[in-house]
């Protein structure tokens, strides 16, 4: 059945339905069950499926991560949830030194079935510790897959299928896009894995993650109207990386765009433009170009934390050095208007 | 400098238990798996030096009857976590020689398929799930286990191991806390040596001792020598049977001594941070003493107790040789076992 939902909803829904499928999935984490119910994505679990399945636990993210893990191996199959994903880094031993490696360590005689949800912040005085991705670092670790959804039906879809996935799966939510509304099909399988195309062009091909999808797209949007047709991939897994179908959009564009929502410095676009610039080597017409964070830690107040995050005017700028186009004037453009809709506090 | 751990009167030798005492036949199974470690842990010394066995080791000699005690008493179907100083854990659960020199060699018979080594031996199907190399990493994952047996309804037992170090780390209190907090199905064992690595306990320690420091938390308690296994027989059993009158978790504690250094096949005592034990002290430090000491007062004759030596010898002596005529991973198995 297919109807319009938030990303939001759209993550209660897959929690719910993978809860009514299996018994042995749970969800669990600090303020899980509370009335909040982080920004209401874990809405109705608690009532449907009582305390054993959806519970709230001490602040101890290191022990949590390592009770998922135990579970896992178990025969259960948690989901295990961080309002922040900056609160990871109290687990990194055990996502890092335990859940990345067991199954190599035992020479692959258990399996991980396990979850971590985690929220990116952004806005409103975020500031340093409330507003890292990390996706990157993750990734970086074999044995863990990472997925970044942008679109609800993407979150909808990923959220199943990580929580049905017999391994350990890093699941990173932007913060501004829970308030994204899309048609959601719930009957839709999305595997991880393939990236999304998210509008077809010829110009350029522009590879982002997570929010900045929503910036390529306005960006895309922009250049439209002076006949500049950007093409927007969206890579959604980015661990395991399947980039057959990144590289055949730049082998077909001829230029590259890496817009990802991190900091760019040995980050995530390193890797998609180092294999970019090497499978598409004697097609490219102009270098790769990457997208951003700035390389300091995320400021608190708004005009510097506007300069610290890369946008659609970045990446339309970037168009046109790589199209040699004169700058367009923006004056007319309303951008950021998700984050109009943000009104924090959190 | 003194020698931990402190000498006690905690138990005697003899054969009482908390529901009775031990039979013969039990008394030499006990010894066969005391031994069994104790014996591989010294062919591991003899053998190290050929440098053929590239792992790094960190032998129990002294440490042995903890694990074998506690291994005696637990239910079937029980499932540990442990520590890099697992070797005589591994073995009192599976009494696999072949995959447990097959591992130190790195072949493709050990049961990580020379991927594990001494630090991550695991035998799941015989319940021995992880073991780490980084201080208190286990201890959660036991915990979470625990919860899942309480979640599928399972009337299951886990025992997390880990040192007297691990106590200091953050995650040990946070595992405490939430398996008290659940009253989870799980026992704590800590085997105190009163050293992390070459650190003693006096100089890391801002509180009286572990067993007073645990005190305060919801779960029944209790303190072995753990040099003796028959105190860590009594004081298991004692706490099992307090788990199964009032379900709460359990947390022993026993104090040992590490009769070698922290990682290899050598004594350190002239590395002058410890001093070496008098005979007198060896003999009650040292478990296997102890307990071939307990097994004569009880009748065990020296020709039986030959007799287990023999057999396990020769175990050994065939598991080795096959070890070390086994075949390593073919190169492809190094992107196997990644993903499920």
């Amino acid at each position: 059945m297919k109807s319009t939902m938030t990303y939001r909803q759209a993550l209660a829904l897959a929690l719910q339905k993978e809860m009514e499928a299996d018994s042995s999935v749970f969800v669990f984490g600090l303020d899980v069950p509370d009335h909040k119910r982080i920004f209401g994505s874990t809405a109705g679990l608690l009532e449907q499926f009582g305390p054993k399945r959806c519970f709230g636990t001490p602040l101890s993210e290191e022990a949590m991560t390592g009770v998922a893990l135990g579970a896992a191996i178990s025969g259960l199959r948690p989901v295990h949830v961080h309002i922040r994903v900056d609160f990871m880094l109290l687990a990194m031993n055990q996502i890092v030194n335990m859940i990345s490696s067991l199954r190599y360590m035992t020479g692959g005689r258990l399996k991980i079935p396990l979850v971590i949800r985690a929220v990116i912040g952004r806005g409103w005085g975020q500031s340093a510790q409330h507003s890292k991705s990390l996706h990157g670092v993750f990734a970086h670790f074999p044995g863990l897959k990472v997925v970044l959804p942008t679109t609800p039906q993407d979150a909808y879809s990923l959220l199943r299928t990580s929580i049905r996935d017999e391994n350990p799966v890093i699941f990173i939510e932007h913060r501004w896009l829970y308030d994204v509304q899309g048609t959601v099909d719930d009957e839709m399988k999305v595997p991880l894995g393939p990236p999304a195309l998210l509008r077809e062009g010829n110009a350029a091909t522009v590879l982002c993650t997570s929010w900045m999808a929503i910036e390529a797209m306005k960006a895309a949007e922009v250049l439209a109207k002076r006949g500049v047709e950007l093409e927007v991939v969206n890579v959604r897994t980015i661990a395991p990386l399947q980039d057959e179908e990144l590289i055949a959009s730049v082998m077909k564009t001829g230029r590259c765009i890496v817009a990802d929502y991190d900091w760019a410095f040995c980050g995530f676009s390193a890797e998609l433009a180092a294999r970019v610039s090497h499978a598409c080597l004697g097609r490219l017409k102009q270098p790769v170009e990457r997208l951003g964070f700035a390389h300091v830690p995320c400021p608190t107040t708004r005009p510097l934390e506007n300069a610290f995050y890369p946008s659609a005017v970045g990446i339309i700028r970037a168009a046109e050095r790589m199209l040699g186009l004169r700058e367009l004037d923006l004056a007319g453009e309303s951008f950021y208007s998700y984050e109009q809709r943000f009104k924090g506090p959190f | 400098m003194s020698i931990s751990p402190k000498t006690s009167d905690l138990t005697s030798d003899k054969l009482a238990s908390s529901d009775g005492s031990l039979s013969r036949e039990e008394m030499f199974l006990l010894y066969r798996r005391l031994l069994l470690a104790r014996l591989c842990e010294e062919r591991i010394r003899l053998e190290y030096a050929k440098d053929e066995m590239k792992t790094p080791v960190h032998l129990g000699i002294g440490q042995e009857a903890i694990p074998v005690g506690v291994c005696h008493c637990l239910p079937q179907g029980t499932r540990s976590f442990g520590t890099y100083r697992n070797h005589a854990l591994y073995l009192a659960l599976t009494n696999d020689t072949d995959g447990f020199f097959g591992e130190l060699y790195g072949k493709a018979i050990g049961p990580g398929k020379g991927k594990a080594g001494s630090m991550h031996m695991t035998a799941p199907e015989k319940g021995l799930m992880a073991t780490s190399a980084v201080v208190g990493t286990t201890i959660p994952v036991a915990v979470g286990a625990a919860l899942a047996d309480q979640y599928q309804g399972k009337n299951g037992l886990v025992v997390s191991f880990f040192g007297d170090g691990a106590v200091e780390e953050g995650v040990f209190w946070e595992s405490l806390n939430f398996a008290c907090l659940h009253r989870l199905r799980i026992l704590f064992v800590c085997e105190d040596n009163g050293l992390a690595i070459h650190t003693a306990t006096a100089q890391r320690q801002g509180f009286r001792s572990i067993p007073e420091a645990v005190s305060p938390f919801k779960c029944h308690t209790a303190s072995a020598e753990g040099s003796n296994l028959l105190s860590v027989i009594e004081r298991t059993r004692q706490l099992l049977s307090q788990m199964e009158a009032d379900p709460k978790p359990g947390f022993l504690h026993g104090t040992y001594f590490r009769f070698l250094e922290h990682v290899g096949p050598q004594e350190d005592f002239q590395m002058g941070y410890r001093r070496r034990p008098t005979p007198e002290e060896f003999e009650h430090l040292d478990p296997l003493l102890r307990f071939e000491k307990a097994l004569r007062e009880h009748g065990g004759s020296e020709e039986e107790m030959l007799q287990v030596r023999q057999a396990v010898e020769k175990q050994i002596d065939q598991s080795v040789r096959a070890a070390r005529e086994a075949p390593f991973a073919p190169p492809a198995e190094l992107y196997t076992d990644l993903f499920a």
